[in-house]
């Protein structure tokens, strides 16, 4: 072997083993019990949203009036737990339009899941990647107007001006989730700007300056990949807001529309049965808390892991 | 000082503006025919041909952009095309009530959320902290409707025949009323005060206290306390956690120990040399919940059969009356923007480093 070969090898040895953030991050986030209790809980709501018409027992939109012997919102019937067998077994009841509701449910959680996803990548899209990066990238007039917009909108209550957008958008879930995505645009467009702004005046950027890299090189392939990670911890925590909001709107009327098993719509559906029926409330509402808690914990754990002073 | 308030408030001049656009522009924005979004589906052409004209819908946009700043600041937010009735009184009428159910849900998340947090950074670690900790993390992502149920099936039927029962709806049981202080106090419509006598005797634990209505005070505070605590929760969990991690970072700082050292109780130690520093992120916080509270107010007033500001949002946007919906968010984005304003004012009181910046 080469000589040279051999020194390279021997200054392999010598030197720490180099590790990325992501495997430094993903050490970090394994050590959080409540990172690991929100990632599990994800994973299962991950499973059911992707295996529902396997998990589901009926079809989520099918009127059982007249195919089983079931009155209109019964309770829960479950024959391991003593439910005479000759009853139709419904794990979470029936609903008032004599739907399964365990099936509802499960579907529920595929529609959880977009709401979340879209919104917040539509708000990172528009508001992180375009407004925050060009804002502080460019700087001065653009960057002035752009922040002074965000402001506006960071002026109103976060919902109200939601419910605001769908009046005029019109009632329905697109709507509703565009509408949340707006509103959501000025938190992402900080985080990104402010990013933005300590980086670039890092060397490695002078550096391409210097050597006459086009801006919009500078800004998309150098910059931007190193602005990512706190738009990611907002992203985690903003997908917690965006389905409790995004709830809310469906429980007003403006969010999705029946009979689709959207959670938020099911609880505003049945809410008038709190003390006749009160499990076609519990339900719903404890999906979303769990999935909220989820994303949550998720979140809190990745901006810990990701801050070097928190490191051990 | 004056000139800090001076500035901060001509800071705010450009925000109210930028607001009352976005309003102006969303209703502008609504597809079709914007005379039958105002008067409802089965206005005639007629009719349409004048509303457009009386409201100067047939002029270019910034005249009537001028126009609206116009009728906003004559206090003018339009009229509801199902009731007929004029934003502004209906303001008089239900603000009161919001007003009401939001200081409650403040009150209880403020003082909540500081004690749990002094207690969880007081015993950082154990599992006393573990558990507040895990409370907190549920309380924010707890869906405010939801727990306004479940508190209502709990406290409601559950509790029914115990003395934890809480009353489900309304604000106060039938029977129970409060004097009209415009009628009490002998003041016609048309008075200079009597749209401000009429607010404050909408108020009605205020009004109760000023006629020394005892059963009616009682009354009312019963039935806001499952609203009060539904809305104030998230805020109340965010409080929690703000107020532990502020109060930790202080409590390792040289000064407490010092304080410590020389031998001062540890009440005051906490109370007056800790949280005196470690308050002010925790104003910021409170301060700025009162967006999510007077956002929550439309689902809690919903659930509780409050009938406030949320409420006849809640009823508006049922009857597509959408002009009203409108109005009512530039309403409460504009008590926020004031809200915020007086948060910032009070910081400038307690830290002198913000005024002198």
């Amino acid at each position: 072997m080469a000589p040279s070969g051999l020194l390279i090898r021997k200054m392999d040895e010598m030197l720490p083993r180099g590790s990325s953030l992501w495997a430094d991050t993903l050490r970090n986030l394994v050590h959080r019990r409540s990172a690991i209790a929100g990632a599990t809980m994800l994973f299962f709501l991950i499973m059911t949203a992707t295996l529902a018409p396997l998990i589901a027992t009926h079809d989520p939109e099918m009127v059982l009036l007249g195919v089983e012997n079931v009155k209109r919102r019964a309770a829960p019937c479950i024959h391991l737990l003593g439910c005479p067998p000759d009853q139709p077994q419904h794990l979470m009841g029936v609903d008032g339009n004599v739907r399964d509701f365990f099936s509802r449910m499960v579907y529920g959680s595929r529609l959880s899941l977009q709401i979340g996803f879209s919104t917040v990548s539509f708000a990172i899209v528009v508001g992180g990647l375009l407004i925050g990066a060009v804002s502080g990238y460019v700087g001065g007039w653009v960057d002035n107007l752009l922040m002074r917009l965000m402001d506006v909108i960071l002026a109103f209550p976060y919902l109200l001006l939601a419910i605001a957008i769908v009046t005029v958008l019109g009632p329905g879930l697109i709507n509703a989730l565009l509408a949340i995505g707006i509103v959501s645009i000025p938190i992402y467009a900080r985080v990104m700007r402010s990013s933005v702004l300590s980086i670039k005046e890092m060397d490695f950027v002078l550096a391409d300056r210097a050597i006459g890299v086009p801006p919009a090189r500078i800004l998309f392939r150098r910059i931007m990949p190193n602005a990512l990670t706190p738009l990611i911890v907002q992203g985690t925590l903003g997908i917690a807001t965006a389905i409790l909001d995004a709830a809310a709107l469906s429980f007003l009327g403006l969010g999705a529309q029946p009979p689709t098993p959207e959670w938020g719509l099911m609880l505003s559906e049945e809410r008038n049965q709190l003390f006749s029926a009160p499990h076609l409330v519990f339900f719903p509402g404890f999906a979303i808390m769990l999935t909220v808690l989820s994303f949550n914990l998720l979140g809190d754990g990745l901006r810990d892991a990701l801050d070097p002073r928190l490191r051990h | 000082m004056i000139r800090y308030i001076i500035s901060r408030l001509l800071m705010a001049v450009p925000v109210v503006l930028g607001i009352l656009f976005v309003t102006f522009a969303l209703a502008r924005l609504i597809p079709g025919d914007p005379c039958r979004a105002i008067l409802g589906e089965k206005a005639t052409d007629v009719v349409c041909a004048e509303f457009i004209r009386e409201k100067g819908l047939d002029r270019p946009i910034p005249v009537q952009f001028a126009l609206y700043l116009g009728e906003i600041a004559r206090g003018d937010f339009g009229t509801s095309f199902r009731t007929k009735q004029a934003v502004t009184e209906m303001i008089v009428e239900r603000l009161p009530q919001t007003i009401e159910l939001t200081i409650a849900a403040m009150i209880f998340a403020s003082l909540f959320g500081v004690l749990l947090g002094m207690i969880a950074a007081y015993w950082a670690n154990s599992k006393v902290d573990v558990a507040v900790m895990i409370g907190a993390n549920i309380g924010v992502s707890m869906p405010v409707f939801w727990l306004g149920l479940m508190l209502a099936y709990v406290f409601a039927l559950l509790l029914k025949d115990t003395p934890f029962w809480l009353p489900p709806s309304g604000r106060l049981t039938s029977g129970v009323t409060v004097e009209n202080l415009t009628v009490l106090w002998g003041l016609a419509p048309g008075h200079t005060l009597y749209g401000l006598v009429a607010f404050i005797s909408n108020l009605v634990i205020l009004n109760a206290l000023i006629t020394g209505n005892w059963v009616a005070l009682g009354d009312a505070i019963k039935h806001l306390i499952l609203p009060a605590v539904a809305l104030g929760t998230i805020p109340m969990s965010i409080i929690a956690r703000m107020t532990r991690s502020s109060l930790l970072e202080v409590l390792g700082l040289d000064y407490i120990r010092t304080a410590r050292a020389k031998g001062l109780r540890e009440f005051l130690v906490i109370f007056r040399h800790a949280m005196a520093n470690a308050m002010l992120p925790v104003v910021t916080v409170i301060g700025l919940s009162l967006g999510s509270l007077l956002s929550g107010a439309v689902l809690t007033e919903t659930i509780f059969g409050l009938s406030g500001v949320g409420r006849i949002m809640y009823d508006s946007i049922t009857a597509r009356d959408y002009g009203v919906v409108q109005a009512f968010v530039v309403v409460i984005a504009l008590i926020y923007l004031l809200a915020n304003l007086a948060v910032d004012l009070s910081y400038a009181l307690l830290d002198p480093r913000i005024r002198l910046s």
